[in-house]
C-alpha cells in the first residue's frame, strides 16, 4: 500500500492516502459503475503526456528574468550544492541559471499539477515573514492549506497524537523559502523526507537542494519573484482541479452514453 | 499436569488464558499467552478528555427542554414561561442539599453551560480538513492573526489611497480606546476555543496595537471593539450626599461609620446647639470617659462647628472605644454635605474620613495569643 517513491511522477494509486493512520484501510464500497474503466480513464490517461496541464505556457524567460528569479545572494553565502545551478558570479553576487531554473520549473509544476489533479493535499511552507501573508491567500484561493508559522515538532512524524486518528497528512509540500528565521533547512525538509512526502522547494543560492524532490533555483527574498511563484502555483493548481472536474463529466458522460 | 494447571489459573479471575494463534506462512504453530485483565483493559487516562460529538450535544438539549417543561408541569407553572431563575429555585426545592459547596449541589443548566465546547471533527469524508491552515496546529488562533493582519494592509492600502489625492490629513479616523481595555488571555482563549501560550497573546495584542496606530483605523472600529471590554469606573470618588429637608424645614444628612465590630448611623441636623444623643441617652451619660467624648466632638472641632450642629446617633457592637471611633467616623461623613470641597479634602487629609482597618487578629493554634508563643523552655 505504502509506495511513497521519489522518482515516480506521480503518488500512489489508492483511493485514500497511503498515510492514514490509526484507522484500518477498510475496503472501499466501490460506487463508481465500471471501475477499472474510469480509473484508467481518469488517471492513467494525463500520465501518458509529458505536460498534460501545459504548464509550459505558464511562464517564459523573460517573466522570470523581469521578476528577478536569477539573483542569487553574496557569494560568501553560496551553498556548495547550488553550483551546478550558478550561472555565474558578478560583483560578488550570483547569478542563478535560468535555462535550468525554467526545466526544474516546468518539472515541479508539472508534479503539483498531478498532485492536485488527483486531489492530493497540498501543504505551502514559507517562514518568510515578508511573504507570509501572501502564501497565505495564496493557499486560502486555491482551496489548499497553508503554514507560515512556527513548526511544531511532531506536526508529521507525530501527527495522530497530536490531531487524533484518522488524520490525511499532505501529499506534497511546496516551500516558498527553503530556510527558517535562523538561516538554517526549514525541519518540514527533513519530516517530509521521512515520511515519504514529495516536496517541491524554491532553493536559492544559501540553500541545501539535496534532499527537495523538485528543486527550483530561483531567487526568493524579492517580492516580484515571490508574487510571481505564488501566481505560478495558483493558476497550475486550480487549472488542474478544472481539468479534473472536466474529465469526470467527460468520462461521466461516456459511461452514460456507453450503458445506455 | 497441564490441563490441570490451566483449569486451576481459569478459575481465578485474575488470570485468563488468551491462546493466539501466530500463524506464520508456512508454519502452524500456536502459542497459549497469558495476560492479566490489568494489561487488557483499556488505558481511559491516555485517551484524553472525552469527546462529545454534535448529536449528542444535541440529544442532550433536547432531553433538557423536554425536563423543563416535566419540571414547569410539577411545580404547576406555565411550561412556556419557565425561566432558568424558576427552574434554579423548583431544583432547590426539590432537592435540598446541604452541601457547603454550592457547585456540588444538584443543578439542572442548559447543556452549552455544563459540557466544555469543544471543536467537532476538522476534516470531511475525504479526510481533507475544512481549515486552511488546519496544519499550523492553532488554527483558530493563527487565522485571527492572519484576518487581523489583511485588515492592517487593506487600511494602509486605503491611506496610500487617500495620500496619492492627498485627502489624508482630513479623513483621520482613530478609534476611541479610552475606558476598555483588551481582552485578557482566558477571555480570548475561550473566544478561540484554543489554548494559547502567553507568548501567542502577546503577539495578537501587539499586532492589534499596532492596527490601532494607523491613522485611517476607524474603517475596522467595529472589529477592533470585539477585541475591547470595557473598565467598571476605576476611580471611586467619594459621593457626597445633598442635603434633605425635614418637616420643619432643618436641613440635616445622615452618615454610617464602622470601627472593629461596632457599626453606627449618624443623623447631623442644621441650627441645632452641639447636643449629641446616642442610642436615645445624652453622650455624657453613654460615654462617661473623656478619651470617648472627644473622638465624637473631634470632626466638629476640626471644621469649627461645635455649637452649631445636633446629633443623633445609634451605635451597637464592640467597646466603648470601638463605639466612639464609629460614631466619629459617622458623623465625619454626615458633615460632608454641610461643607465645601476644600474642607472635605482637608478631612480626608487629616484621617477622619478614613475607616480604621486594623480588626482583632485571630489566635493560631502552637501559640499562646495570635502573637504571644508559649513559654519557651530550654529543657
Amino acid at each position: 500500500r505504502c509506495l511513497g517513491s521519489l522518482g515516480k511522477a506521480a503518488p500512489s494509486t489508492s483511493q485514500l492516502s497511503s498515510r492514514l493512520y490509526g484507522t484500518l484501510l477498510a475496503p472501499e464500497a466501490n460506487q463508481q459503475v465500471d471501475p477499472t474503466v474510469i480509473n484508467d480513464k481518469l488517471i492513467t490517461e494525463p500520465l501518458r503526456h509529458p505536460d498534460f496541464f501545459n504548464v509550459k505556457e505558464l511562464f517564459s524567460l523573460k517573466e522570470l528574468f523581469d521578476a528577478r528569479v536569477h539573483l542569487g545572494h553574496k557569494k560568501g553565502c553560496r551553498h556548495g550544492f547550488m553550483e551546478p545551478y550558478i550561472f555565474g558570479c558578478r560583483l560578488d553576487q550570483d547569478i542563478i541559471d535560468l535555462d535550468q531554473t525554467m526545466k526544474h520549473l516546468q518539472l515541479a509544476l508539472n508534479f503539483t499539477a498531478h498532485v492536485a489533479y488527483r486531489k492530493g493535499i497540498i501543504l505551502f511552507i514559507s517562514r518568510n515573514r515578508q511573504f507570509g501573508h501572501l502564501v497565505e491567500v495564496t493557499a486560502r484561493d486555491c482551496g489548499e492549506y497553508a503554514h507560515t508559522r512556527y513548526w511544531q515538532g511532531g506536526l508529521l512524524t507525530n501527527a495522530h497524537i497530536q490531531y487524533g486518528t484518522g488524520i490525511r497528512l499532505p501529499d506534497l509540500l511546496i516551500f516558498i523559502s527553503t530556510l527558517n528565521n535562523v538561516f538554517e533547512p526549514h525541519v518540514a525538509i527533513r519530516d517530509a523526507a521521512k515520511m515519504n512526502i514529495p516536496t517541491v522547494g524554491v532553493v536559492d543560492t544559501n540553500c541545501n537542494p539535496s534532499i527537495i524532490t523538485y528543486p527550483i533555483p530561483g531567487n526568493d527574498d524579492s517580492p516580484l519573484a515571490v508574487e510571481l511563484y505564488c501566481r505560478l502555483f495558483k493558476m497550475t493548481i486550480t487549472r488542474a482541479k478544472n481539468k479534473r472536474k472536466q474529465m469526470e463529466v467527460l468520462y461521466g458522460l461516456q459511461n452514460k452514453a456507453d450503458s445506455s | 499436569m497441564a490441563a490441570a494447571v490451566r483449569r486451576v489459573l481459569r478459575a481465578s479471575r485474575a488470570w485468563s488464558a488468551a491462546p493466539r494463534a501466530r500463524a506464520a506462512p508456512g508454519a502452524q504453530t500456536l502459542r497459549l499467552i497469558y495476560t492479566t485483565t490489568a494489561v487488557q483493559k483499556r488505558n481511559v487516562a491516555a485517551s484524553g478528555p472525552e469527546k462529545y460529538t454534535e448529536a449528542f450535544i444535541k440529544n442532550q438539549i433536547e432531553e433538557f427542554n423536554l425536563g423543563k417543561r416535566h419540571l414547569a408541569n410539577m411545580m404547576g407553572e406555565d411550561p412556556e414561561t419557565f425561566t432558568q431563575e424558576d427552574i434554579d429555585k423548583a431544583i432547590a426545592y426539590l432537592f435540598p442539599s446541604g452541601l457547603f459547596e454550592k457547585r456540588a449541589r444538584p443543578i439542572m443548566k442548559h447543556p452549552t453551560e455544563i459540557f466544555p465546547k469543544q471543536k467537532a471533527i476538522q476534516w470531511g469524508e475525504d479526510h481533507r480538513p475544512f481549515h486552511f491552515l488546519f496544519y499550523t496546529g492553532k488554527q483558530s488562533f493563527y487565522s485571527l492573526m492572519h484576518e487581523i493582519y489583511g485588515k492592517l494592509l487593506d487600511i494602509q492600502k486605503y491611506e496610500d489611497h487617500l495620500r496619492a489625492q492627498s485627502l489624508l490629513a482630513e479623513n483621520r479616523k482613530l478609534i476611541n480606546l479610552i475606558g476598555s481595555r483588551w481582552l485578557i488571555k482566558e477571555e480570548l482563549e475561550e473566544m478561540l476555543v484554543e489554548k494559547l501560550s502567553d507568548h501567542d497573546y502577546s503577539m495578537c495584542i501587539q499586532l492589534l496595537e499596532r492596527l490601532v496606530t494607523l491613522p485611517c483605523c476607524g474603517i475596522e472600529e467595529e472589529y477592533v471593539l470585539k477585541f475591547r471590554r470595557e473598565l467598571s469606573i476605576q476611580l471611586k470618588k467619594m459621593v457626597i450626599e445633598p442635603l434633605q429637608y425635614d418637616e420643619q424645614g432643618v436641613a440635616f444628612s445622615t452618615g454610617e461609620g464602622k470601627r472593629k465590630t461596632s457599626r453606627a448611623t449618624a443623623v447631623i441636623y442644621d441650627n441645632g446647639s452641639g447636643k449629641i444623643t446616642v442610642n436615645g441617652v445624652d453622650y455624657l451619660y453613654y460615654f462617661p470617659v473623656m478619651q470617648d467624648r472627644e473622638q465624637l466632638m473631634f470632626p466638629f472641632q476640626f471644621l469649627d462647628r461645635l455649637g452649631i450642629h445636633d446629633m443623633i446617633c445609634t451605635v451597637s457592637g464592640g467597646g466603648r472605644s470601638s463605639q466612639a471611633g464609629a460614631i466619629r467616623l459617622a458623623s465625619a461623613r454626615a458633615l460632608c454635605s454641610f461643607i465645601t470641597e476644600n474642607e472635605v479634602e482637608f478631612m480626608r487629609q487629616a484621617g477622619l474620613l478614613t475607616a480604621d482597618p486594623r480588626v482583632r487578629e485571630r489566635k493560631k493554634p502552637g501559640q499562646e495569643g495570635a502573637r504571644r508563643k508559649f513559654t519557651w523552655k530550654k529543657r
